[in-house]
């Protein structure tokens, strides 16, 4: 079995799929972010894919770095933000932060 | 036998995807964390059998280093460990996995049926070439990137720190 693009973009997609499911069904603001990252290696990983295998050249790998560089700018960000949620609420359950309901 | 490469792949794509899997469906934040760990090198190991070796140690170094690192970080400042067993509930299950599965329809669609113009090439290394592209072509995205995280920084900085009054200032 000679492996070519489809299993990687195979691979991606399953790992954007599963990424989702965590966005979607999570409650804790951390396991949110975690499935962010999921997202973030999926397309990462889609990008390396079809640049070797289809356009060649390095602008998917430039493309690659520079999710990675926003990938860990987002990580502190909002791991700041977490803890200071935590600090005022006492809890970072994303469906007990109501107070702008209503 | 399958030859070497096959198995690679087989490998470390079941490393990804059986990590990501306890990402989305461990209820213990703590096992969700750590197993971005196995997502993270699985990938990273992708990255090198695509012939991208410096990204590959790059997702290494940043993510398991550094991302990871604060992740637990925040895990273990933020969850009470008295109810760590539940520290990660979900809700919504049955939609969720729904529409995943159509968004995973569409892409295997899109994927099978469009005709990629595959043009195989041999795996080399790419690290000296990137250096040169980021110094020549891509010079101005480089310097944003690092303004970029320059500022991530000082805002996490201002975002988490505690507000410590001194004495004089008390009064």
């Amino acid at each position: 079995m000679e492996i070519g693009l489809v299993h990687y973009l195979t691979v991606g997609a399953v790992l954007f799929g599963l990424g989702l499911l965590t966005v979607m069904t999570r409650k804790n603001s951390v396991g949110i972010l975690l499935g962010v990252e999921l997202i973030l290696n999926a397309a990462a990983l889609n990008f390396i894919a079809f640049e070797h295998f289809v356009v060649g050249g390095l602008g998917g790998q430039v493309f690659t770095v520079f999710i990675i560089v926003l990938a860990a700018a987002e990580a502190a960000i909002a791991l700041a933000i977490v803890l200071n949620v935590y600090r005022n609420y006492r809890s970072i359950m994303a469906d007990r932060l109501t107070t702008l309901r209503n | 036998m399958p030859p070497i490469s096959s198995l690679l792949f087989l490998v470390l794509s079941g490393l990804a995807l059986g990590s990501a899997a306890v990402v989305a469906f461990s209820r213990n934040i703590i096992h969700s964390a750590l197993a971005l760990l196995g997502t993270f090198l699985g990938v990273a190991g992708m990255y090198i059998t695509l012939s991208a070796d410096f990204l590959g140690a790059t997702q290494v170094l940043v993510y398991v280093g550094g991302t990871l690192t604060l992740i637990l970080f925040a895990v273990m400042l933020t969850a009470r460990i008295e109810d760590m067993k539940v520290s990660n509930p979900t809700q919504g299950l049955g939609p969720g996995i729904g529409l995943v599965t159509v968004v995973l329809l569409l892409l295997g669609k899109v994927a099978a049926t469009t005709a990629w113009a595959i043009n195989v090439r041999p795996s080399n290394p790419s690290t000296a070439k990137l250096g040169h592209a980021f110094l020549t072509s891509y010079l101005l995205p480089f310097e944003v990137g690092s303004v970029v995280l320059l500022a991530a920084m000082i805002g996490a900085v201002v975002l988490a720190r505690r507000a410590v009054k001194r004495e004089w200032e008390k009064e």
